[in-house]
C-alpha cells in the first residue's frame, strides 16, 4: 500500500531548543499506526509539526503527504489536503458555536457553500455517535467545556471534517471508561465510514484494544528507537518502555 | 516557517466618497457673534434660542481647551466652516431629494433599511435635514418625531423645548458642550406621550459632506411616564484631507416608569474629531439602555452619561470600539447613582490594531443618598499586535457603604495557539483572527438591530482584510 505519510530525518526545534533528532516514519493509506513514548519524548510535537504547528521549526528533513512535499505549507493548507489534529488541549474561542464555527471550517476546507440544513442534520447525527447533548452545537466553540466534553468535541470535527489523515493526540487520556468507550466509537465510526489513516499517539490499553493496529512506533528521546506491528504497543503497555530506552542508550 | 506581517490599513473606501460642495454655501471660517447672529436668523430662531446661542459663545471663549485625553493638536476650531446649507430644504418622501444626495444615501444603505423595519428617517445632510418621515401609525400614536427646528415653532413643544434643551448637558459642560450651544444646526426632536410603547425602532443617520464642516447635530428625546423608545443613530462621513469636527449633543429624558433603548454606530472617516456629548436623566423605575459602537474618526471622546434620579432607575451600556492605525479612540460610559435602589451595567469591549490606541475610561459615581443600589463594570481589551495599544482607566466614586459596586477589566492578544487551532481545521490566519474578532464582539453584535449588526460584521471583515500578509 503507499504511503500517505512519510516522514524523512526531520528534525524539529522550538525556541533554540532540539526536540526531534531526525524522526523517520512511513504510514501507510488506510492504516492505523500508534505512536507511543514517555512524556517528553516528543510524541505532541510530532503531531503538531505534522500539522503545521507555527511553534515548531523544521530544522532538518522532510514531511510528504501524498508524494508532496508539504514541509514549508502553513496549516491551514495542510487541513485542505486532509491533515487534521486532534489537540491535547483544544482551544476554547468565545463568541462562535460549535456548530457555525464546523460549518465555517467545512465550507473553507470544500470550499462550496455547506447549506444549515445539511449541516444541522450531519452535526446532530455525529453528535448522537458521540452520546453528546444536543445543545453543544450552539455554545461557544470548547468554552466551559470539561475535559471529555472537549476531546468529545474533537472526534465531532473529525466526524465532520472528514480528513484524510488524522493524528489523535491522546484524545483518550484523562476519560473515565465510559467516555473512552464514546470516544471508540467515533473513531470506529470514522474508520468505516471514511476509510482514513489515523495516527494515535495514546498510553491507553483501552483504546488500542478497540482499534485494530497495523503499526507502533516508538519515540524517545526526539527519535523512533522501535518499530513493529499492534503486538508492539501491547507489549510496552504490559512492561513498559524501558527495554526501548535501553537499546536507545 | 509561516512569517506573520503587519496588519494593514483599514479599507474605508467603501465610506470614502462625497460630491463637490457649492462654494457661495460657506459662512466665514471663524466664529464671532456675528456669525452666530447670522446662523440664527438664517435658521429663524425664537429670540431665546438666538440669546442661547450668543450666551454659548461667550462661554465657549471664556473656556479653556480640553487638556486630558486624546490628543486634540490637529484641530483648528477657527478655521472650520460651522455650517452649510445643503441645496433642498426638508424632504418627506424619498423622490424628491436631489439626485446626488440621495445617491449618497442609497450607497449606505437608507432607503432599504427604511423599507425593512424602521418607523422613520430623519436624515440629515451637512447640516439640515433633508429627508423626514414619519409612517402614519407611529404619527398616530401620537409620538412625535420631527426636527428640532421645526419643533421650536410648534406651539405644542416651544415650551417644552426650551424648558429642556440643554438643560442636561449646558453650555458651561465643557469648551465643545459651549460650542455645540452656539452653533447647533439639526438633529431629531422625539416625544413619546405617557404610556405609549413604539415597538419599532426610529432611525436617524448623520452624515457630513463638505470640507472642513463640522456638525453640531441636536437630539433631543422625551419620554413620558410608562413608554417605550428605540432609537437608532448612526453616523458615517466622507474622509478629507483637512480636521473634520463632530460636537454634536444628545440629551434623554426618561420619566418613571418609561425605558429608552439608544443604539448608535459611528464611523466617521479617520480625520474626524469626533467630540461628542451625550446624556441621559432617568426617574423611579425607568431605564436606559446604550448601545454604542465606534469605529471611525480620528480621535473620539464619547462618554454617554446615565443619571439614575429616581429610586429602582437602571442604566445598561454596552460598548465596542474599533482602533486601527491613526486612531485614539477614548470612549467608555459614566453613571452617577443619584437615588436608592438604582442599578447599571456596563459592559465593554475595545479592539486596537496597526498601532491603533483604544482607551476604556468609564466612571461610576455613588451618592450617599444612593443606598441599596448595585453596579457592575465589564471591560475587555483585545490588541490585535505588539505595536497597538490598549488603556483602561476606570474611575469608582462611592459614597455610601451601603451598595455592591464591582468592576473587571481584561486586557488580551491573539494566542498563537488559538490561531493555529483554527488554521488546522482550514481557515486562513486572516480568516482565524476575524474569527476570533467577531466572536470577541460577539455579545456586543447581539445588541444592536439586525441590520446594525450585520453592518458591524462587514466592518470587522473590511477591517481585517489584509490584516495578513
Amino acid at each position: 500500500m503507499s504511503d500517505i505519510l512519510k516522514i524523512e530525518n526531520l528534525t524539529v526545534a522550538a525556541e533554540e531548543t532540539e526536540l526531534l533528532h531526525g524522526v523517520d516514519l512511513a504510514v501507510g493509506e488506510g492504516e492505523t499506526h500508534v505512536l507511543m513514548g514517555q512524556n517528553g519524548a516528543g510524541k505532541s510535537t510530532l503531531g503538531s509539526t505534522i500539522m503545521g504547528s507555527p511553534e515548531y521549526k523544521v530544522t532538518g528533513g522532510k514531511i510528504i503527504f501524498d508524494g508532496e512535499d508539504i514541509t514549508e505549507e502553513s496549516a491551514d493548507k495542510r487541513a485542505k489536503r486532509g491533515i487534521f489534529l486532534s489537540f491535547q488541549n483544544p482551544v476554547e474561542i468565545p463568541g462562535i458555536t460549535l456548530s457555525e464555527f464546523l460549518r465555517n471550517a467545512a465550507e473553507q476546507q470544500t470550499g462550496k457553500r455547506v447549506k444549515l440544513w445539511d449541516h444541522k442534520k450531519k452535526l446532530a447525527a455525529a453528535m448522537e455517535v458521540l452520546g453528546m447533548d444536543s445543545s453543544y452545537a450552539d455554545r461557544d466553540l470548547n468554552v466551559g467545556f470539561s475535559g471529555g466534553e472537549k476531546k468529545k468535541a474533537e472526534i465531532l470535527q473529525l466526524l465532520i471534517l472528514k480528513p484524510r489523515f488524522a493524528i489523535l493526540d491522546e484524545t483518550d487520556s484523562g476519560l473515565d471508561v465510559d467516555a473512552v468507550k464514546t470516544v471508540s466509537k467515533g473513531i470506529e465510526e470514522y474508520r468505516k465510514s471514511v476509510g482514513g489513516t489515523l495516527l494515535v499517539i495514546t498510553h491507553n490499553a483501552k483504546i488500542l484494544e478497540e482499534l485494530s493496529v497495523d503499526a507502533t512506533h516508538i519515540l524517545v528521546n526526539g527519535r523512533i528507537a522501535k518499530e513493529g506491528d499492534g503486538k508492539l504497543a501491547a507489549d510496552v503497555l504490559e512492561n513498559g518502555f524501558e527495554k526501548y530506552v535501553g537499546e536507545e542508550n | 516557517m509561516k512569517e506573520k506581517t503587519q496588519v494593514t490599513d483599514i479599507d474605508r473606501s467603501l465610506y470614502d466618497f462625497r460630491y463637490e460642495e457649492d462654494e457661495s454655501d460657506f459662512l466665514e471660517g471663524g466664529i464671532t457673534p456675528s456669525i452666530i447672529e447670522e446662523i440664527s436668523k438664517e435658521k429663524n430662531d425664537p429670540e431665546w434660542m438666538r440669546e442661547f446661542r450668543l450666551n454659548s459663545l461667550e462661554i465657549y471663549n471664556k473656556t479653556p481647551m480640553v487638556n486630558w485625553g486624546a490628543s486634540i493638536d490637529g484641530l483648528d476650531v477657527d478655521n472650520i466652516v460651522t455650517y452649510i446649507r445643503p441645496k433642498t430644504r426638508m424632504n418627506k418622501d424619498w423622490d424628491s431629494v436631489p439626485d446626488n444626495i440621495k445617491e449618497t444615501f442609497e450607497r449606505l444603505g437608507i432607503p432599504q433599511a427604511e423599507r425593512e423595519s424602521l418607523a422613520g428617517v430623519g436624515a440629515q445632510y451637512d447640516s439640515e435635514l433633508v429627508y423626514h418621515n414619519v409612517r402614519e401609525e407611529v404619527a398616530k400614536s401620537g409620538v412625535v418625531y420631527t426636527d428640532l427646528e421645526s419643533a421650536m415653532h410648534d406651539p405644542k413643544y416651544a415650551e417644552l423645548i426650551r424648558s429642556h434643551f440643554m438643560k442636561l448637558v449646558p453650555p458651561t459642560d465643557h469648551k465643545f458642550a459651549a460650542l455645540h450651544g452656539a452653533v447647533w444646526s439639526g438633529g431629531s426632536f422625539v416625544y413619546v406621550p405617557e404610556g405609549v410603547k413604539l415597538d419599532i425602532p426610529l432611525q436617524s443617520y448623520f452624515r457630513l459632506n463638505a470640507k472642513g464642516a463640522g456638525q453640531f447635530e441636536h437630539t433631543l428625546i422625551i419620554l413620558e411616564k410608562n413608554s417605550y423608545l428605540h432609537f437608532i443613530e448612526g453616523c458615517s462621513a466622507p474622509k478629507y484631507y483637512e480636521a473634520g469636527l463632530h460636537a454634536g449633543c444628545v440629551e434623554l429624558y426618561v420619566a418613571e416608569g418609561a425605558s429608552l433603548r439608544y443604539s448608535t454606530i459611528e464611523n466617521w472617516s479617520k480625520n474626524m474629531y469626533n467630540l461628542n456629548t451625550k446624556r441621559a436623566i432617568v426617574e423611579e423605575g425607568g431605564k436606559i439602555e446604550w448601545v454604542s459602537g465606534s469605529f471611525g474618526s480620528h480621535v473620539s471622546y464619547l462618554y454617554p452619561m446615565s443619571i439614575l434620579n429616581g429610586r429602582g432607575a437602571s442604566a445598561e451600556f454596552t460598548g465596542i470600539t474599533f482602533a486601527g492605525e491613526g486612531q485614539d479612540l477614548d470612549t467608555g460610559a459614566k453613571i452617577v447613582h443619584n437615588a436608592p435602589d438604582t442599578s447599571s451595567y456596563m459592559n465593554t469591549k475595545s479592539i486596537s490594531k496597526s498601532g491603533g490606541k483604544s482607551t476604556f475610561r468609564s466612571a461610576v459615581v455613588v451618592n450617599k443618598n444612593a443606598v441599596g443600589s448595585k453596579s457592575s463594570v465589564n471591560c475587555e481589551s483585545l490588541m490585535l499586535d505588539r505595536i497597538s495599544r490598549s488603556d483602561t482607566v476606570p474611575v469608582i466614586d462611592v459614597k455610601t457603604d451601603k451598595c455592591d459596586v464591582g468592576h473587571e477589566a481584561k486586557i488580551g492578544r491573539i494566542s498563537d495557539e488559538a490561531i493555529f487551532y483554527l488554521t488546522s481545521r482550514g481557515l486562513s490566519e486572516e480568516e482565524a483572527r476575524a474569527m476570533i474578532v467577531r466572536g470577541f464582539a460577539d455579545n456586543v453584535s447581539k445588541e444592536l438591530p439586525l441590520e446594525y449588526a450585520v453592518e458591524m460584521n462587514n466592518l470587522i471583515g473590511l477591517e481585517m482584510h489584509g490584516s495578513v500578509g
